[in-house]
């Protein structure tokens, strides 16, 4: 059994959930080889090699991978990914966007978001935004997989020494171009990598107001996040959201302030460490899952928070 | 323009699901259904690109029991042309139901072909992007933002770094994230007058379609509940917590 690991990365560098999806592939079992497409990606197929139970990286080095665009990426993994027992990405916007195009390229059914392995073939994965796990087996010759990084524990970075081979393949389907972007730039942590996040909601009334939360972030070394309701409302940006369509976060601590708790939001930070909500509405749902709740208004409390710690 | 919509019936967005005793699956006896979501923001995009002039005819698909008629006549009380439904009373996997897509697009012909990123049921979040691989469409997933010009159409796309926008040729794929749009409701008269619009029904077989899967769910449960801590009594009450008992500050 060998197993292909597409990497998640930005060509200068590698993305901290390849390590959890490399850490899937090794509860499966087998090689893992480890797919780096993108432009002037040497970088992070450095990288790559260095991952801790890597056998081998495997470099697709192209102008038409440069942005991830699927109609050129999917067509080079599924004839690259052939002859594995498995394909894995991380269920990243970028894994969800890339592998089932490759699945349907290889007529297999594929697997979504899986937060544990059972066994080669048997999995477990959230449906019905988390309210209930489903056990699920493939017969598929090669199983398509993404996984959910919050469920598995990164393997180390450093540590290994994986051979790196160039490989080519199919490039630009002319389909696509890419237009262009924009990212959110800040030097707190990455969300879904942070071990503390602060998040707002509804209650912080506004996007000027969550200049309280950053500097609670700023003192914790925390990254901010924000509930549908804040993005819908234009308070943040929507690469802010936690929740069930927005970033699945599993950090050390989770402060939730004046977040109610909706369904789709705890789908998307439930399996944090210690929850802590402060809300001034003692009924909240959110109170039901914190392991530290406060009633208060929290134009007092984050201020005073961000002394005390 | 033709715009295909793709539409799933669901369990209704507020029914809080619960899993069976036997762990066979979630238990949708006497739940409310309705269209999934995301569905709703595809048909609304439709509608508007109607509205615009862009698109001169709205076909609305499904793929589902006798009773996913509801969501299509919903769909055509929105603004749709027609429906077709493809019946299929067994749960199938997103690549049946690519599969299945693939053959009506194949048959309509249509420029734009517009669904919700994932239905909230399987949450799966595969069948647009399987569409494009069978057909060879370009693919525009998680949009918050559709253009069409000439022919070509740019999708600006919700991605985790933030927003990234790409140019597709015609014919292509787009499926929706939730600030696309906000859907409207639809009026009473739409509502009688959607009741005459055409709506055809077809099988999987009469597309030509196998259906099989290589995925089998073998059991469902309920995940393991978090159950409720303290509440503090003061901020100072809280770093004292975080500090010296959950030790995570």
């Amino acid at each position: 059994m060998t197993i292909l690991v597409i990497a998640e990365h930005t060509n200068a560098a590698l993305a901290p959930a390849t390590l959890n999806t490399v850490a899937a592939a090794a509860k499966i079992g087998g090689d893992i080889h480890v797919l780096v497409a993108g432009s002037a990606c040497g970088a992070a197929a450095d990288a790559a090699g260095k991952i801790a139970g890597v056998a081998k990286v495997l470099v697709a080095d192209n102008a038409a991978f440069a942005h991830q665009l699927p109609e050129n990426v999917a067509p080079l993994v599924a004839e690259l990914g052939k002859g594995y027992s498995h394909i894995l990405a991380a269920a990243t916007s970028n894994g969800k966007n890339i592998l089932p195009r490759v699945a349907a390229a290889l007529d297999v059914d594929q697997i979504s978001e899986i937060i544990a392995v059972e066994s080669a073939d048997t999995f477990k994965r959230p449906i019905y935004a988390g309210n209930a796990i489903a056990t699920v087996q493939s017969s598929a010759a090669v199983k398509v997989i993404t996984v959910r990084a919050t469920g598995f524990d990164p393997v180390a970075a450093e540590g290994g020494s994986a051979a790196v081979e160039a490989v080519g393949g199919a490039a630009d389907a002319g389909k696509s171009a890419f237009v262009g972007e924009e990212l959110a730039k800040s030097d707190r942590p990455e969300l879904t990598a942070a071990k503390i996040v602060v998040s707002g909601g509804r209650g912080m009334q506004n996007g000027d107001n969550f200049k309280h939360l950053y500097a609670l972030a700023d003192k914790l070394g925390a990254a901010v996040g924000a509930s549908r309701a804040a993005v819908d409302a234009g308070f943040v940006p929507n690469d802010m959201q936690v929740g069930q369509t927005g970033k699945i976060v599993a950090p050390q601590l989770y402060i939730a302030v004046g977040i109610s708790g909706a369904i789709q939001h705890l789908a998307g930070m439930k399996d944090s460490k210690v929850i802590v909500a402060i809300n001034k509405d003692e009924e909240a749902p959110i109170f039901q899952v914190a392991d530290y709740g406060l009633v208060a208004d929290l134009f007092e409390a984050v201020p005073e928070l961000e002394k005390l710690v | 323009m033709k715009v295909l919509v793709a539409v799933k019936r669901v369990v209704d967005y507020n029914v809080k699901v619960r899993v069976k005793a036997d762990n066979s699956g979630v238990d949708l006896a006497n739940v409310k259904m309705s269209m999934n979501p995301f569905c709703e923001i595809a048909v609304e995009e439709a509608v508007r690109l109607k509205e615009k002039g862009v698109a001169s005819e709205i076909v609305v698909v499904t793929i589902g029991p006798a009773t996913a008629q509801e969501q299509l006549r919903t769909a055509l009380a929105l603004g749709a042309d027609r429906a077709i439904l493809v019946e299929s009373a067994d749960e199938l996997n997103s690549l049946a139901v690519a599969k299945l897509l693939k053959a009506v697009v194949d048959k309509e012909q249509p420029q734009l072909v517009i669904m919700g990123k994932q239905a909230i049921d399987s949450d799966n979040n595969q069948t647009g992007q399987m569409l494009g691989a069978l057909t060879g469409f370009g693919q525009g997933t998680f949009a918050s933002k559709v253009e069409v010009a000439g022919d070509k159409v740019n999708v600006t796309r919700e991605i985790d770094g933030g927003l990234q926008t790409v140019a597709l040729s015609l014919p292509a794929i787009v499926t929706t994230d939730l600030r696309l749009n906000e859907p409207r409701y639809a009026s009473l008269p739409n509502i009688m007058k959607a009741k005459k619009k055409p709506l055809e029904t077809v099988t999987p077989s009469d597309l030509g379609v196998s259906t099989a899967s290589t995925v089998k769910t073998l059991k469902v449960e309920a995940p393991a509940t978090r159950s409720a801590g303290i509440k503090v009594k003061s901020v100072a009450e809280l770093v004292e917590k975080l500090k010296n008992e959950a030790k995570v500050i």
